[in-house]
């Protein structure tokens, strides 16, 4: 029995085009007058980069309805990746003040990123129209407090595990997931260790060596941590 | 989504565990698979809830390998995180640093030069071929077969060997800088990498003879863990899985990179079945355009330098980017946020594995105990990839 051969047909590549960064994007204004006239006025806020992506914010309680909505109706059919972002800049910065100093100033205002945000932490989620290849990335705020949003599994059913691993790394609540265990940290650990008031322990217990950073020379040290690697 | 084969036997399993239970007070088995075991390249655990010889539930038990590189990247500079993001999918190093390097170059507005670029999509190409062959010869030992594994180990060397004498790392190059690459290839370099396409063809016309036309592998294959196109789409599948589902999307034709795929002429592979035949079948014949891409781009590397100019410390401007490439296992995406700093604000590192994974529960409802590790095996995943 020989292979069965795919039925699809060799489409032409596309024309070799150096990469250019066009100043008027149509296909992309067109897309965002398209969902802000099916998302009404669920969409709070909208940033749009010529050549590059879109981005949205939808009201928190309108999350799972908007998704429903761009998937059914503007077609935006795969689910890339779901995450969240804390905008609170570090209080430890990059872990690199000398222990022996008093700890310096930092700049603690919260900014939020491309359309805006009055949140700390904020959920965003990529989605993609498998036919233009086109992509969205949809925000959305959480409050301080309580970062609470509905759940998307009923939506898009691979959102399971990256709400699972928001929960874990952010601390947020989806309501309506059914399983909301830690993914990759053990059951008794405490804390959410990708918000950014949570201190790396690695550099706080050692100073770092990288401060300056230049290109080492052969056969110079080097203090990578990470031990891990030539497996199979 | 519902009312395909393996639902329906999901819930005639479920009908039977209960009735069991209820008659013969019996109780359905949980198979441990794992950590270790061959089929999990790394260490991931497969807990199945059997009966008899079926799967009522299974899930995959994450995190032995986690290593927070998402949390690690934001003390690390730009130039800094490629160290980190090698190790990610760690059979194709330099295809993980590609996406990154782009998407803080996208932020600062600076590019490679052409030179560069080519060099970046041969060696890309290359660790493709790495990673792919590997698969296509586990594949063989999986399913009880010794001879492919042999072949494939000895045929990735060459490929290996190569990466080294370009980068100085078989396993991890870090040789992506942000505009451009770290040095220019060796003497002599593209005429071997010639001689050693013509071997890894040859390879996977081996495979082909040795696997693909093999009755046992068939039948153990064909009609196994089939995905519907549109699960493969709900899930975020990409890659071959994606492929196999009969989607026509490769992120290397339908998107515009400074790369240098769209200078050669090559097919996009689909299948229509989705199963695991289809998966792998997929896999093999882009190992063979693989093959083809290399040999075409190695005839055109214009002279030139392989760096543009980039200030030494870099600060990369205030910005939030997105870039994904068509890696071995699938989509390899940085959403990157950059404050203006030497180091990136936050990375979110969406990794192909992570999604192709996240599938098993709904796919081995209903299968056999000896096709969970058939279906594991053509789906495809390195443990790196999914825990980060």
């Amino acid at each position: 029995m020989l292979p069965k051969l795919p039925s699809a047909e060799v489409r032409p590549l596309s024309s070799n085009s150096e990469i250019t960064t066009p100043v008027v994007d149509t296909a992309r204004e067109e897309l965002l007058v398209a969902i802000k006239s099916s998302l009404g006025d669920a969409v709070v806020d909208s940033h749009l980069k010529p050549g590059d992506d879109i981005w949205i914010r939808v009201r928190n309680d309108a999350w799972q309805t908007s998704i429903k909505k761009l998937r059914d109706i503007n077609s935006f059919d795969y689910f890339c990746f779901l995450s969240a972002i804390d905008w609170m800049p570090s209080p430890y910065g990059r872990g690199e003040d000398d222990p022996t100093e008093p700890a310096p100033q930092r700049d603690m205002t919260i900014r939020s990123g491309y359309a805006g945000g009055e949140t700390r932490m904020q959920v965003f989620v990529r989605i993609v129209n498998s036919k233009t290849h086109i992509g969205l990335n949809v925000k959305a705020d959480v409050a301080d407090a309580t970062p609470t949003i509905d759940s998307l599994i009923t939506v898009f059913a691979g959102a399971n595990w990256h709400e699972r691993e928001a929960h874990e790394m952010f601390g947020i609540e989806f309501a309506g997931h059914p399983d909301l265990r830690k993914m990759y940290l053990p059951v008794d650990f405490e804390g959410h260790p990708m918000r950014k008031d949570f201190p790396l322990l690695a550099r706080m217990v050692k100073p770092w060596p990288g401060i300056v950073d230049v290109e080492p020379l052969p056969g110079g040290d080097d203090s990578g941590d990470s031990s891990d690697g030539d497996a199979s | 989504m519902l009312g395909d084969r393996q639902q329906l036997s999901y819930i005639a399993a479920q009908a039977a565990d209960a009735r069991l239970n209820l008659e013969l007070e019996t109780e359905g088995m949980t198979l441990n698979i794992g950590p270790q075991h061959p089929a999990t390249h790394g260490t991931l655990r497969i807990i199945a809830r059997l009966d008899g010889e079926q799967v009522v539930w299974a899930e995959p038990a994450c995190g032995y390998m986690h290593r927070g590189y998402e949390k690690l990247a934001e003390v690390r500079t730009f130039p800094q995180v490629t160290t980190l993001v090698n190790r990610i999918d760690w059979l194709g190093s330099f295809a993980n640093e590609v996406p990154f390097i782009l998407a803080a170059e996208k932020l600062m507005g600076v590019e490679a030069p052409t030179r560069a670029q080519y060099i970046r999509t041969i060696l890309f190409e290359l660790s493709r071929i790495a990673n792919v062959s590997l698969f296509l010869g586990d594949l063989g030992v999986q399913l009880g077969a010794i001879t492919p594994v042999f072949l494939a180990f000895r045929d990735r060397e060459y490929v290996l060997n190569l990466i080294e004498s370009a980068t100085g790392g078989r396993f991890h190059p870090n040789f992506d800088r942000i505009g451009g690459l770290k040095d220019d290839l060796p003497a002599g370099w593209i005429d071997e990498t010639r001689a050693v396409m013509k071997k890894l063809r040859g390879f996977c016309d081996q495979i082909e003879d040795l696997l693909f036309g093999n009755e046992i592998f068939q039948s153990r294959t064909r009609g196994i863990g089939v995905i519907p196109r549109d699960v493969a789409l709900q899930y975020g599948l990409s890659g071959a899985n994606l492929r196999a589902s009969g989607v026509d999307w490769d992120l290397r034709r339908d998107q515009s990179l400074p790369m240098m795929w769209n200078k050669a002429d090559w097919k996009v592979w689909t299948h229509p079945d989705g199963d695991s035949f289809a998966r792998c079948w997929i896999r093999l014949q882009e190992t063979r355009e693989s093959t083809k891409i290399v040999d075409q781009l190695l005839g055109s590397i214009p002279a030139g330098p392989v760096m543009a100019k980039v200030p030494k410390i870099i600060k990369v401007p205030e910005g939030e980017a997105w870039v994904s490439t068509e890696n071995p296992l699938g989509e390899m995406g940085y959403y990157v946020v950059s404050r203006g700093d030497l180091g990136p604000f936050r990375v979110k590192i969406r990794s192909a594995s992570f999604n192709n994974i996240s599938i098993t529960p709904w796919l081995l409802r209903g299968v056999y105990v000896p096709d969970i590790v058939t279906i594991l095996a053509s789906l495809y995943f390195i443990l790196g990839d999914i825990d980060r």
